[in-house]
């Protein structure tokens, strides 16, 4: 088990030493092992600073003169306490600079409320210009920090503090604005998350299974443009869809699945995910069992959307 | 890049006047818009883009330029005229200022006006964009300048500070700030809103080299822009001007931070910007 944030991090540097074209920017966080960076190629890693404003600015100086930059820190600082510098100077002017926030959802853990970045994608899904995604275990962080590289224009990528599950192997491949159909065992009810809460969904589909529900499990790792298809073609064979996600209920991955429904699918819906509350310090898996993001809650929300169908 | 014969003083001074003029009519057209921290803009302006900074309009992107970012975005009819006046774009585009359509967006966008090396409009920020510009030039070893142009008010804003510690630590060399200190902003003067003195000071305990100028002394603004490029920065220029600057009824005057000249207030400023040739 690896934490995505590291193995992003790594897959960089590795990039690095046989591609020069990209630089890195830091603000004195040790985010994603990206700060390495200055240690193997001094002219290419920016030390900022605790100045996530300034971070942000000289990424996009940079990045106006053609540099592909990475933009590296805490996903509560650079998604906040940078937050106009974003959208003015990389979302609105279109310039090519991979914002990368680590330590999101409540998996912070015991940092508590002012670290857990819970409503990071909700404001950069708000950004004209923004694409975002969210690997789901190391092997798709891995893969996202290839196609961070060669993607051009305003990028954010989601990524977590601690070492979740690997679910995918080598066959892996990531493309942007395609979900990944990890599990089908049948019509029941889709199962649609993002990030690393997808081993629970697929433990969720396993129990749903002993249960005698069929579940798909789709793996939405761009966030931003959503895969339309994917969700409306699960919507139509399932016609009930669980949405899950280490994010506010608010303005995540399951306020846009609920607004494509809305209009053009409408059918039994329910969001897993934080409600409009702050996160507190504890283990992850508590924080997860208190608001209802825990195996059982999504076995139990399942069975509530295939219920409402019959 | 294209032959250009850079202004005197005395033909930069006659290049200001129709700057001013522009700026007073670009205003009164789009009916909205900055016009005082435009004019006292006007003298360095016009210094830098038709003597100080090394550009082609035929190729706006031309690697060897010299970078010049306007960090105080809302006081961009100052910039479009000079990039209308030296070439970037037409005289005839300065009438379609914050119109509908228009390349001369409300503030500047980098993709739609050649020329506009960043967009800009909220404050405090171009200072740091430039910061990275001056960082990419040292590391790619090329020898141009990075100018950013700020407000004195802006300096209140403390991202302004962020870059000012990152131009010095970086020892970005190539990077020039130039402060237009007209001491007055939208509610009142600088030294009722927040105080910022001793700026000469801030900037120095900053690491910034720091040089005082007359900001309407033509001679001297010349003089100082071309030190400034010759000496190892950072550098921050600080130039004493007028808000208003050449219009009697706007200099010092607040209101005139965003407001936009009337049909007879138009005729009054062009005729006595016209004057001010005597």
């Amino acid at each position: 088990m690896e934490a995505t944030r590291f193995v992003f991090g790594k897959e960089i540097l590795e990039i690095a030493k046989t591609h020069d074209d990209f630089v890195v920017c830091n603000a004195d966080t040790k985010a994603c092992g990206i700060e390495a960076m200055g240690d193997l190629f001094p002219t290419r890693s920016y030390s900022i600073g605790i100045a996530e404003q300034n971070l942000i600015n000289v990424a996009a100086g940079l990045a106006a003169e053609d540099f592909k930059v990475f933009a590296c820190t805490f996903a509560v600082f650079v998604t906040m306490r940078c937050c106009e510098q974003v959208r003015n100077f990389i979302c609105y002017p279109h310039l090519n600079v991979t914002v990368v926030g680590t330590h999101t959802g409540l998996q912070v853990g015991e940092d508590g409320a002012t670290h857990a970045a819970v409503e990071d994608v909700a404001i950069m899904r708000a950004f004209p210009n923004m694409t975002i995604i969210q690997p789901a275990d190391a092997v798709a962080a891995k893969a996202i920090a290839h196609a961070a590289h060669q993607f051009h224009g305003p990028l954010y990528v989601r990524l977590h503090r601690n070492p979740s599950p690997l679910i995918y192997d080598e066959s892996y491949t990531f493309e942007l604005g395609k979900a990944t159909r990890v599990l089908n065992f049948g019509d029941d009810v889709a199962l649609i998350s993002s990030g690393i809460m997808l081993q629970k969904a697929l433990d969720a589909a396993g129990a749903l299974k002993e249960k005698g529900i069929k579940a798909r499990v789709i793996d939405m790792s761009t966030l931003k443009p959503l895969d339309e298809d994917a969700v409306l073609e699960a919507a139509r064979a399932t016609n009930a869809i669980v949405t899950i996600e280490d994010h506010s209920l608010i303005g995540g991955l399951g306020s846009a699945v609920t607004q494509l429904l809305s209009e053009k699918h409408p059918c039994h819906v329910k969001c897993i995910g934080i409600p409009d509350v702050f996160g507190e310090s504890g283990p992850s898996e508590v924080l997860y069992a208190k608001h209802r993001m825990d195996v059982p809650s999504i076995v139990a929300a399942a069975e509530q959307v295939v219920a409402k169908k019959r | 890049m294209a032959d250009f014969e850079k202004l005197d003083v005395q033909e930069l001074k006659d290049m200001a006047r129709t700057i001013r003029q522009d700026i007073v009519k670009m205003v009164h057209a789009a009916g909205s818009g900055h016009p005082g921290g435009s004019l006292s803009a006007t003298d360095i302006m016009t210094a830098l883009y038709f003597n100080v900074l090394n550009l082609d309009p035929q190729q706006p992107k031309w690697k060897g330029r010299d970078r010049f970012v306007l960090s105080k975005g809302h006081c961009c009819p100052v910039l479009y005229s000079v990039l209308a006046r030296r070439g970037f774009i037409d005289v005839s585009d300065l009438t379609t200022l914050r119109k509908y359509g228009s390349k001369l967006q409300g503030h500047p966008d980098m993709h739609k006006c050649p020329g506009v090396e960043m967009s800009a409009g909220s404050l405090g920020n171009g200072i740091g964009c430039a910061v990275g510009m001056a960082i990419a030039a040292k590391v790619r070893q090329e020898d141009h300048k990075v100018f950013v142009l700020l407000g004195d008010g802006e300096c209140q804003e403390g991202s302004v500070w962020e870059a000012a510690m990152c131009g010095a630590h970086h020892q970005l060399g190539n990077l020039i700030a130039i402060v237009d200190v007209n001491r007055l902003q939208i509610l009142d003067t600088t030294d009722k809103v927040m105080k910022i003195d001793p700026l000469a000071d801030k900037w120095r305990s900053f690491g910034w080299k720091v040089l005082e100028i007359d900001g309407h002394d033509m001679a001297q603004v010349l003089d100082t822009l071309n030190y400034a490029k010759s000496i190892d920065g950072p550098v921050a220029i600080l130039a004493a001007t007028v808000k208003g600057k050449g219009v009697s009824f706007m200099e010092d005057v607040i209101k005139w931070h965003g407001a936009a000249p009337s049909e007879k207030e138009l005729g009054l400023a062009l005729s006595e910007i016209e004057g001010a040739a005597k």
